[in-house]
C-alpha cells in the first residue's frame, strides 16, 4: 500500500547517530575478538595459516613444554584472585562501613586518600613498592625493625615462595579504594528510617550492619566480586613492571596476562607465536566468560534486590 | 553522673573509628609521600635520612636534570596528552550520539544493538590483541598515536554508551516535544539534550581517562617507537635502564604521578559526589 504522503521517511538521523560508534567498536573490538578466536584454530606454517582444529588447545593443555606454564598461570592467577577476595574486598567493606557512619567526621578526606592509589599506573605502583621493599634502601626493613619485627624481613619480591603473595598485596593496596567507593555508595543509599527503626528496637551497630545493611548491599558485594574477577584474570602490567615478562622468580608470579604476552611476542629463546597467543587469549576469554555467567545465573538471580 | 558517662561513651564511639581510618590513611599515603620527598634530595640523604623532608643542605634537582637530559619526557607527556584528549573527545561525543539514539528512538533491533554494545563492558579488549596488532599493521598505523586512539575509543565506548543511555532516558520529554513542534531537526534536539547530561559526562570522562593515561599494554605493543612513547611506557623503559640511578628513578616516578594527582585533586570532589549520586536518587 503506497500512501500519497508517507507517514515516516527513512530515519536517516538514527543511522547518523549510531554509525560512528558502532563502526569503531565493531572494527577495533568485536572483530579482533572474533578473529582472535578464529586464529586459535589455525597454525602458521611458512607464512600461511592452516586450519588445525583443536591442536593448539591440545598443545597448550597437554604438551610437556606448555602444560606446566598454562596450569601454573591458572593456579597463580587463582591465588592472586583469592587474595583479593579475602583481603581487598573485606577491608574495602570495613572501610566503607566506617566512613559511612554518621558520627565520623572528615569522611570526604578519608575517601579521597583511600581512593588515591587506584588512579596511579601499575608502573608507578610497582616501582614504588619495589623501592620500598628493596634491601638496598632498607625502608621496609627499617619499618619492621621499628615494630621489633626486623628479623622477619626478607626481600619478598625476589623469593619464589613469597613473590606472588607480595604482588597480590601490592595490588590490593592499589585498588582497595574501588570496592570501598562502590560499597560506600550502596551503604549511604540505605534510608535512615530503616536504621532508626532497628535502633529503637534495641539493635546495636554490629547487629544493624549484618542484619540490615549487609543484606541490602549484597547485590553491590556481588558486583565488586565479579569486577575483581575480570580485573584479576586480565592483569599484566604490575607483574611485567616488577618481575619482567618472564614473571620470575622461576615463573612463580606468572599470570594469564604475562603468559599471553610471552606466548604472543616471544621471550629470549622462545619465538613469538601469534596463533598460540590467540589460544591463550581464548582460554582467558573462556575463564572470564565462565565467571561472568556464574555471576549472572548463579548469583544475580538468587540475590534479592530490595527496592528502596 | 549517668549523663556524663553517656557523653564519654559517645565521645569514644566518635573517636574510635578514626584509629583504623588514620592507620589506613598512613598506609595509603606513606609510599607516595616517601617517593615525592626523596626525589628532591641528593643521593646520600635518600639513604641516610629517607623520612626527612629535604633541607637546604640535602635539596637537589639532580634526578630531574638527568631525566630531561637522558629521556624525552616532554615528548612523552605531549604524546600522552594528545592520546588522552582525542580519545576522550571521541568517546564522549560518539558515545553520547549513540546513547541518544538508543534512548530516544524506538526502532527495530534497538534492544539487541544495546546489548551488542554492552558486551564490551565485561570482555577486556586486550584479549583481541593478536588481531588488533594485525589490523593496525594492515592499516599502516603501527607506531602511530592514531592506533592507540582508535583502540581506546573502542575500549571506552561500551561503558560510556551504557551509562549515558540511562541518563538520556531521564531527560524531560516536554523539552524535546516543544522543540519538535518548533520544527527543530533531530540533530538540534541532540544538542539541546547534551548539556542536561553534563554531570554524567564528567563521571564517564574520569572513569575512562584514568585507564587510558595509565595503560602500558597497548603502547608497549602498538606504539613502542621513541616518537610515540606515552608517559607510562616512557617511564617504564626509563626505569628499566636507570635502575641504579636512585635520583633519576625517584624523579621520574614523581613526575609520572604529578599530572594525574593534580587532576585528581581538581576532580575528586566532583567524582566522588557523582559516584555516590547514583545511589541517592
Amino acid at each position: 500500500m503506497i500512501s500519497a504522503k508517507p507517514k515516516k521517511k527513512f530515519p536517516f538521523h538514527i543511522f547518523v547517530f549510531l554509525a560512528p560508534a558502532v563502526i569503531i567498536y565493531s572494527l577495533f573490538m568485536v572483530y579482533p575478538l572474533l578473529d582472535s578466536l578464529r586464529l586459535s584454530f589455525f597454525t602458521e606454517l611458512d607464512g600461511k595459516e592452516i586450519f588445525t582444529g583443536f591442536s593448539n588447545y591440545n598443545r597448550l593443555l597437554n604438551d610437556p613444554n606448555w602444560k606446566p606454564r598454562f596450569w601454573g598461570a591458572v593456579k597463580n592467577n587463582s591465588i592472586f584472585f583469592i587474595i583479593h577476595m579475602l583481603v581487598q574486598n573485606p577491608l574495602g567493606l570495613a572501610l566503607a562501613a566506617l566512613i559511612s557512619m554518621k558520627s565520623v567526621k572528615g569522611r570526604d578526606l578519608y575517601r579521597a586518600f583511600f581512593f588515591l592509589p587506584s588512579i596511579l599506573s601499575f608502573v608507578i605502583v610497582g616501582f614504588v613498592w619495589q623501592l620500598i621493599l628493596s634491601p638496598l634502601w632498607g625502608i621496609g626493613e627499617g619499618i619492621m625493625g621499628f615494630l621489633k619485627l626486623g628479623e622477619y624481613f626478607k626481600p619478598w619480591l625476589g623469593l619464589e615462595g613469597s613473590a606472588l603473595i607480595a604482588l597480590s598485596l601490592i595490588s590490593v593496596w592499589q585498588f582497595i579504594g574501588i570496592p570501598m567507593m562502590l560499597l560506600y555508595a550502596a551503604l549511604i543509599g540505605i534510608p535512615d528510617e530503616l536504621i532508626e527503626a532497628a535502633r529503637i528496637d534495641g539493635a546495636n551497630n554490629w547487629k544493624i550492619f549484618w542484619g540490615i545493611k549487609f543484606p541490602i548491599i549484597l547485590p553491590t558485594v556481588g558486583m565488586v566480586g565479579i569486577l575483581t574477577f575480570v580485573g584479576n584474570f586480565n592483569a599484566f602490567d604490575l607483574i611485567y613492571t616488577t618481575q619482567g615478562a618472564l614473571a620470575g622468580p622461576n615463573f612463580s608470579t606468572d599470570l594469564m596476562g604475562t603468559l599471553f604476552y610471552r606466548t604472543f611476542f616471544g621471550q629470549q629463546l622462545q619465538l613469538g607465536n601469534p596463533t598460540m597467543g590467540a589460544t591463550v587469549a581464548a582460554m582467558m576469554f573462556l575463564i572470564i566468560l565462565v565467571g561472568v555467567l556464574l555471576y549472572m545465573f548463579g548469583w544475580q538471580r538468587r540475590v534479592t534486590t530490595y527496592d528502596l | 553522673m549517668n549523663l556524663s558517662w553517656d557523653k564519654s561513651k559517645r565521645r569514644a564511639s566518635n573517636t574510635l573509628p578514626h584509629i583504623p581510618l588514620m592507620f589506613f590513611t598512613l598506609i595509603a599515603l606513606f609510599p607516595i609521600v616517601l617517593i615525592v620527598i626523596n626525589s628532591f634530595k641528593e643521593r646520600k640523604a635518600i639513604f641516610r635520612t629517607p623520612y626527612h623532608l629535604p633541607t637546604a643542605e640535602t635539596f637537589s634537582f639532580k634526578g630531574y636534570i638527568t631525566l630531561f637530559e637522558r629521556a624525552d619526557f616532554e615528548l612523552y607527556f605531549l604524546n600522552s596528552f594528545i592520546v588522552v584528549a582525542l580519545s576522550m573527545f571521541f568517546i564522549l561525543f560518539l558515545g553520547a550520539m549513540a546513547a541518544f539514539a538508543l534512548a530516544e528512538y524506538d526502532f527495530p533491533g534497538n534492544p539487541i544493538l544495546g546489548l551488542y554494545l554492552a558486551i564490551g563492558i565485561m570482555i577486556p579488549i586486550r584479549l583481541g590483541t593478536v588481531s588488533i596488532l594485525r589490523l593496525v599493521v594492515s592499516l599502516g598505523l603501527i607506531n602511530t598515536l592514531t592506533a592507540l586512539i582508535m583502540v581506546y575509543i573502542a575500549q571506552g565506548l561500551p561503558m560510556t554508551i551504557f551509562i549515558l543511555t540511562q541518563f538520556m532516558k531521564s531527560a524531560p520529554k516536554d523539552l524535546k516535544d516543544a522543540a519538535r513542534v518548533d520544527g527543530a531537526s533531530e540533530y538540534r534536539i541532540f544538542w539541546l539534550i547534551l548539556p542536561l547530561v553534563r554531570p554524567a559526562l564528567a563521571t564517564v570522562a574520569i572513569f575512562t581517562m584514568v585507564p587510558i593515561w595509565n595503560d602500558l599494554w597497548f603502547p608497549l605493543i602498538l606504539a613502542n617507537g621513541e616518537k610515540t612513547k606515552t608517559v607510562t611506557l616512557g617511564t617504564q623503559v626509563f626505569l628499566g635502564q636507570f635502575v641504579i640511578d636512585w635520583n633519576a628513578v625517584l624523579s621520574s616516578l614523581t613526575l609520572a604521578m604529578v599530572p594525574i594527582l593534580i587532576l585528581y585533586l581538581i576532580f575528586s570532589k566532583n567524582l566522588i559526589r557523582n559516584i555516590t549520586a547514583g545511589s541517592v536518587k
